[in-house]
């Protein structure tokens, strides 16, 4: 690819992808067929790599290399469904690939034109008709704004992303925006950061750019480090140049011209992406000493994290960057004042990052009449837990759990009953089903205990026990404290070993008040903004689940059945045929009985692993 | 200046204050456990939390700086409650052998702990197992008490330049040690014992040889005489509840004769034996070109770091011994042979401001008469200790002098416990020399005295012109090495300390609290004692010394003879430990 | 103190001592060098023994405390070898409440190691990881490369066979 230097070869270059880009955008038949797979990591991990190894070899033997193009996109969304892939112009939707059925597929759909009805996403078929993907369930309340080119563009060719309209933000703040322009912009436009806390992104700038400094850096907070979260993984790996091109408008705003992008070393596929979109920024232009021609300079450099959850807080991230132990440091000083390496810094989420271009396009106001009064735009969720369309979704800020949940997410499997839904991690809270009916917005998951945090969204059904639940993310936070407070380091590992006599039948009442305590102590003495929600778990469950936490203190009951040490097993005389098959299968010899009679469990013996129940034909054995 | 509310009250504060700062001046002292002033202000143990009005949660004092309109909470009940809990959870990660620990009394941590009034179990859980690490010769490492301010670790690091310790892994299993959880002794540790007088607890304690002593003492068939450094004089009293700055000598030496050593003498003596060497060393090195700058070789923490990190300066190294280990060669040698002992019956024991003492006197070519020059050294702390543990009511002795021969110095020698005393000590005598021995040599060499970590100056002295470096700390060596090594400084002499602020800072010094030692500058106070007895005394120069003058006309014959030479100077070897 | 050496004699190579060395003068004026070096170190080695670390510290003129510092708070580095097959269970949330630490423990009780060690064979290790973002598979474990969703506690046999 050559220099880019003005706008019109920008748009020669947005012409000529377009050609090929538009076939997927509005359908026009051209008599060529993208055939997009998945090249996310839910996808690869359940082998499209071998999908689009068998179209590339059956393509070839029914000779359509010239009238079929095999595009690796990023995610699609529908982890649930993988491998997935899509037929342009048309639109069809194939889930759940198996290499067996590609044969089928080319020799039928891309030779002849008639898609392989099986094979396709059962909710997309609807008697003879194949409805379009943006018409189903999953799709038709999505609004996609941050993930508007994932799963629609080949993330590994800039060309693709140009012509999606691609650096022409970029271009036009270089060209006829001031620095302050840029910030009024977004201060307009009322985008709040998608990391966690929702700080006012515009603010943000205002304040790196009033600080002076003769070297300033703008950060990339990939470090996505909240389990059941990857909407920043699928934006880096489907649509990287969004943000590039953001933190190159991010360093013009601020007045830097250096930048660095802190990526989760577990994510090799969006680290790969990234090396490869940088490259090709840099061989465009994009990137380096004098972009558009401008004499404006900004690099790009990549640092992988290897593995603490701390280095998503910004001041751990910018000392593990600096090469250190990713401890936070206290603040002030704030990171617009002295940040990365002592100098003003800016750090924004990838997410956010993926807004910003679409603002300077179509305007502040474009943005802010999306979302709810003080939550603009959309926001993406990381479904997971028990539902049935794992996956990710973008919706306008305001949408209600319910909406999310029953009518995008497909609601819960196995006919079980709603429980709770987990928002912000392992910094966020549980949220119960009297506010299922609740716009999600910043300040409204604040306000009934939770947070947005990144936007994992994790459901759980009536088998979950919120203790337990809460117990897994003190575990988490205990791992993963870094250690330097004291609040976090001692007083986090001891509400896990409270957590752990509760879930164990041994705690009094008093223990519980202790939790409590903790819980707010350390909300107010911890160092970092982690430390400071870590107890946030607990208290959300406490708020809303009390009653199961009183019911293993004081009855010693789990009343989900999860916690094994408040779990008895029982044979039931009457439905026992005395087939003594438990009595086999038992790992420690817990069960005895004499044949045709009716057995019975040692409980100081049994382990509680439910094999008996598993076993038994006469549904003889439960638990209580 | 900015105005801020502090518990409702108006004050003035200068800008750039810290909360911990601005209270302090209100009258107000908030407590700290792991803030030190300049080098460890990290925020972490969050006991000097505060509340702001308008701040989310509470905030750490000891790095929140104040602005305009401020105001803050010291004494709320959440304040209260938090510093408390805080507390709590520390000594529910704590060993607590209260009882017995060394640093009882002493201890930051339960000193809080009882104006907190804290439940002592509240929190009971796990602790991580954890070993003792006594490898090193000066002292022990019991992270049972550890209580992670990460004082030492700043000591280590950003005082001495160092950075054997530091703190691995992370959350609840965050150990401070070294790499690898070697010993120390693996380590190039330099034995400076800054970490010991960091650490707020007794996680971090010298190797305790009061016993030594007592044994020795008690022991009938032996001859035990003491040395005391200059520098314990300026700090022991502190043990007694005497103000920092307080000369203490006379009782010192009163209380010394009362724990029954056989002779009490003074390391003076020996300081002005070290610079009759080390001056007419240099002038020697001077006059036939051998190797300059020349460094002074008194402090053993130096020495140490000298052979492990800049072995290329070894020649630089004055082959003089230090005082304590001169002082030592000749009780095993002159002054066996004046009382017709056999050295091996006389236990020689010294007295120092320092733990790498413990590991100087196991150096190699330190044993002048075949056996060790001394035999045990204690600290200014465990001094304290045999006196209290022997009932001796220390403010209540009188002022005593020390026996004779070995127990006279001057006014040069006792300055050697600060930065620049040995320099200026040494420019004294060698003015003198250079002058052609007149009386009215000049005796103040004021450019080279104070606390800053690296001095210079250019004298004039006897029509040569002389350039001095002085430095303490080890972090400042360093610096001062570095540039030398670069061309980019010029030297003839330098005095390099590895303690800031010298020996009266040294690691074997009474420790003093952080709510002290970060709003007064301890080193210049314990200086002071010094350069006033100095000031005071008749003899203001090394060669004045009369005991010193009788070993030459008795012993030596004179400065850097053959004999001088095997009994008072030692020799180095590059070290290749874990750095 | 107990010293930490791996129990494993190193046996590093002078070709791979090399390659460290390009990658040290590479990166060595970089700002916040020591995490990109120490990550290609493990790419080379395949942990960071005493030697390797000693090696970067000496070249970078910092304190060895100071790597082994940074080496232990992050989870990926190592200071010990993995097995030939790395056994990584996702204990993430949509793992975890799909069950991946039934599974976890059944590894453990089936190699009869725990969390971060390695087989006496040095065949197989064991780790149990954060999110490796396939939540759309959850409970999700990796072998190498391998990734292996959907999974019950009765595969874990079936899988551990396939290594065998």
């Amino acid at each position: 690819m050559n220099v880019i230097k003005t706008l019109d070869e920008l748009n020669a270059v947005k012409a000529k992808a377009a050609e090929v880009v538009n076939i997927r955008v509005d359908g026009k038949d051209s008599g060529v067929k993208d055939v997009l797979v998945c090249g996310g990591t839910g996808c690869t991990s359940s082998g499209s790599m071998n999908i689009i190894k068998k179209l590339e070899e059956e393509i070839e033997r029914n000779g359509l290399k010239d009238k079929v193009n095999i595009i690796k996109t990023g995610c699609f969304g529908l982890c649930a469904l993988g491998p997935i892939m899509i037929v342009y112009p048309e639109g069809t939707f194939y889930s759940k690939m198996e290499v067996d059925h590609i044969p089928e597929i080319v020799e039928s759909h891309l030779k002849n034109g008639v898609p392989v009805k099986k094979y396709l996403y059962a909710e997309t078929v609807e008697g003879d008709t194949i409805k379009s993907l943006n018409d189903t369930a999953f799709y038709a309340k999505q609004h996609r704004v941050a993930l508007r080119n994932c799963g629609l563009i080949s993330p590994e060719h800039i060309e693709e992303y140009i012509a999606r309209d691609g650096y022409q933000a970029l271009h036009k703040v270089l060209t006829s925006m001031s620095q302050d322009d840029v910030i009024n912009c977004l201060l307009a436009s009322g985008l709040r950061g998608r990391g966690g806390a929702g700080f006012p992104t515009g603010r943000k700038w205002q304040f790196a750019k009033a600080s002076v400094n003769d070297q300033k850096y703008v950060c990339c907070n990939a470090d996505e480090g909240d389990p059941g979260a990857f909407m920043d993984r699928s934006v880096l790996e489907g649509d990287p140049h969004s943000v590039i091109e953001a933190m190159a408008i991010a360093g013009y705003a601020i007045g830097a011209n250096q930048g660095y992008i802190y990526v989760r070393a577990e994510y090799p596929i969006a680290v790969e992406r990234l090396e490869i979109a940088i490259k090709q920024a840099e061989e465009a232009g994009m990137l380096g000493d004098d972009i558009f021609g401008t004499g404006f300079k900004f690099h790009l450099g990549l640092r992988l994290g290897a593995g603490a959850f701390v280095c998503g807080e910004e001041t751990a991230l910018m000392t593990s960057i600096e090469g250190n132990r990713g401890e936070p440091r206290c603040r002030p000083p704030f990171p617009a004042v002295k940040g990365l390496f002592g100098k003003p810094t800016i750090l924004n989420n990838v997410e956010t990052y993926a807004n910003v271009c679409q603002i300077i396009l179509k305007g502040p106001e474009w943005f802010a009449a999306m979302g709810t009064e003080k939550s603009k735009g959309t926001k993406v969720f990381a479904l997971g837990g028990k539902i049935h369309n794992t996956g990710l979704v973008e919706v306008p800020m305001g949408t209600t759990l319910r909406t999310v949940i029953e009518e995008i997410g497909g609601g819960i499997p196995n006919g079980k009953k709603f429980k709770a839904a987990q928002t912000g991690g392992p910094s966020g809270g549980c949220i119960p089903p009297q506010h299922l009916d609740i716009p999600i917005d910043y300040d409204n998951l604040i306000a009934i205990g939770s947070m947005m945090g990144s936007g994992g969204l994790i459901v759980m059904d009536e088998d979950n026990c919120m203790v337990d639940i809460a117990k897994f993310f003190l575990e988490f936070t205990v791992d993963e404290s870094c250690g330097k407070c004291t609040p976090c380091r001692i007083g986090t590992k001891r509400m896990y070993e409270i957590l752990t006599k509760i879930t164990e039948g041994k705690a009094t009442m008093e223990d519980l008040d202790k939790l409590e305590k903790l819980c707010y102590y350390i909300k107010d003495n911890a160092l970092c903004g982690l430390g400071q929600t870590a107890p946030n778990p607990v208290l959300s469950t406490l708020r809303y689940f009390r009653d199961e936490y009183i019911a293993h203190v004081q009855d010693k009951k789990c009343p989900a059945g999860v916690c094994k040490s408040l779990l008895a097993y029982k044979i039931d005389p009457e439905k026992c045929k005395g087939c003594s098959l438990c009595a086999k299968k038992c790992p420690v010899g817990a069960i005895s009985g004499e044949l045709r009679n009716p057995f019975t469990i040692d409980t100081n013996k049994c382990i509680k692993c439910g094999v008996c129940a598993s076993n038994c034909k006469f549904g003889a054995i439960s638990k209580s | 200046m900015v105005n801020i509310k502090i518990n409702g009250v108006d004050y003035s504060v200068p800008e750039g204050s810290t909360i911990l700062e601005a209270a302090r001046t209100a009258g107000i002292k908030i407590p700290t456990l792991c803030y030190l002033k300049d080098i460890n202000a990290i925020g972490a143990c969050r006991i000097c939390v505060v509340e702001v009005k308008g701040a989310r949660s509470l905030v750490a004092s000891c790095v929140y700086p104040v602005n305009e309109g401020m105001e803050v909470f010291t004494n709320t009940p959440k304040v209260i409650e938090s510093r408390k809990t805080t507390l709590e959870l520390i000594l529910s990660n704590h060993k607590k052998e209260c009882l017995s620990c060394v640093r009882s009394g002493s201890c930051e941590l339960q000193e809080l702990c009882n104006e907190y009034g804290v439940e002592e179990n509240r929190f009971e859980g796990e602790n991580p197992a954890v070993e003792l690490d006594e490898s090193a010769m000066h002292m022990t490492r019991d992270n049972s008490k550890c209580i992670l301010c990460r004082r030492c670790v700043a000591a280590c690091g950003v005082t001495q330049g160092i950075g054997v310790i530091g703190a691995n892994e992370r959350g609840f299993a965050t150990q401070i040690a070294s790499p690898f959880d070697m010993g120390l002794a693996d380590t190039a540790c330099v034995s400076c014992g800054q970490c010991i007088v960091a650490c707020p607890t007794g996680a971090l304690t010298e190797k305790d040889d009061t016993q030594k002593v007592l044994d020795a003492i008690s022991d009938p068939d032996k001859f035990v005489v003491v040395q005391a450094a200059p520098a314990v004089r300026a700090s022991l009293g502190e043990a007694f509840d005497l103000p920092v700055g307080t000369n203490v000598e006379g009782k010192m030496i009163a209380a010394m004769r009362r724990l029954g050593f056989d002779k009490v003498f003074d390391t003076n003596f020996s300081a002005d034996l070290t610079i009759m060497e080390e001056a007419h060393e240099f002038l020697d090195r001077v006059q036939n070109g051998g190797t300059l700058p020349m460094i002074t070789s008194c402090s053993p923490g130096w020495i140490r770091y000298c052979e492990n990190y800049f072995p290329d300066f070894i020649p630089n190294l004055s082959t003089c011994k230090s005082p304590q280990q001169m002082f030592g060669a000749v009780v095993k040698t002159y002054y066996a042979q004046k009382l017709g002992k056999n050295p091996e019956d006389i236990v020689s024991v010294s007295v120092m401001p320092c733990t790498a003492k413990k590991y100087e006197v196991n150096r190699d070519d330190q044993s002048a008469a075949g056996v060790p020059d001394v035999d045990i050294t204690i600290t200014t702390r465990e001094l304290s200790r045999l006196i209290k543990k022997a009932g001796i009511m220390f403010k209540d002795l009188p002022d005593e002098e020390c026996d004779s021969p070995l127990g006279t110095g001057t006014g040069a020698a006792v300055i050697f416990g600060a930065t620049g005393g040995v320099m200026e000590a040494a420019l004294r005598t060698a003015a003198w020399k250079l002058t052609g021995e007149k009386a009215d040599s000049p005796i103040e060499f004021k450019e080279v005295r104070g606390v800053e970590g690296i001095k210079e100056a250019t004298y004039n002295v006897g029509g040569k012109e002389v350039k001095v470096a002085v430095a303490s700390g080890l972090a400042n060596a360093k610096a001062l090495l570095k540039k030398i090594k670069a061309g980019e400084a010029e030297y003839h002499f330098i005095e390099i300390m590895a303690c800031p602020g010298g020996c009266v800072n040294g690691g074997g010094q009474i420790i003093l609290p952080a709510s002290v030692k970060n709003f007064t500058d301890i080193r210049a106070d314990r200086a002071k004692v010094l350069y006033d007895i100095d000031s005071a005394n008749k003899m203001r120069c090394s060669h004045e010394n009369p005991d010193v003058k009788a070993v030459y006309d008795e012993f030596f014959g004179e400065p850097n003879s053959h004999k001088a030479h095997e009994v008072l100077h030692t020799s180095y070897k590059a070290q290749k430990l874990y750095r | 103190m107990a010293f930490k050496k791996s129990a494993v004699p190193f046996s590093g190579t002078p070709e791979q001592e090399e390659r460290l060395k390009a990658v040290i003068a590479e990166h060595k004026d970089d700002p916040g060098a020591l995490m990109p070096i120490l990550q290609k170190a493990q790419d080379i080695y395949g942990y960071l023994p005493i030697e390797v670390q000693t090696m970067i510290a000496d070249a970078m003129e910092i304190p060895l405390e100071k790597v082994y510092g940074v080496v232990t708070f992050y989870a990926q580095f190592s200071i010990n070898p993995k097995g030939q097959y790395k056994i990584s269970v996702c204990l993430g949330t949509a793992c975890y409440v799909k069950g991946s630490g039934d599974i976890f423990n059944k590894l453990q009780e089936k190699l009869g190691i725990g969390s971060g060690e390695i087989t006496p064979d040095g065949k197989f290790s064991l780790d149990a990881c954060r999110c490796i973002g396939a939540c759309g598979l959850a409970p999700v474990l990796t072998v190498n490369e391998d990734v292996y969703g959907r999974l019950t506690v009765d595969d874990v046999d079936k899988i551990l066979e396939k290594y065998n």
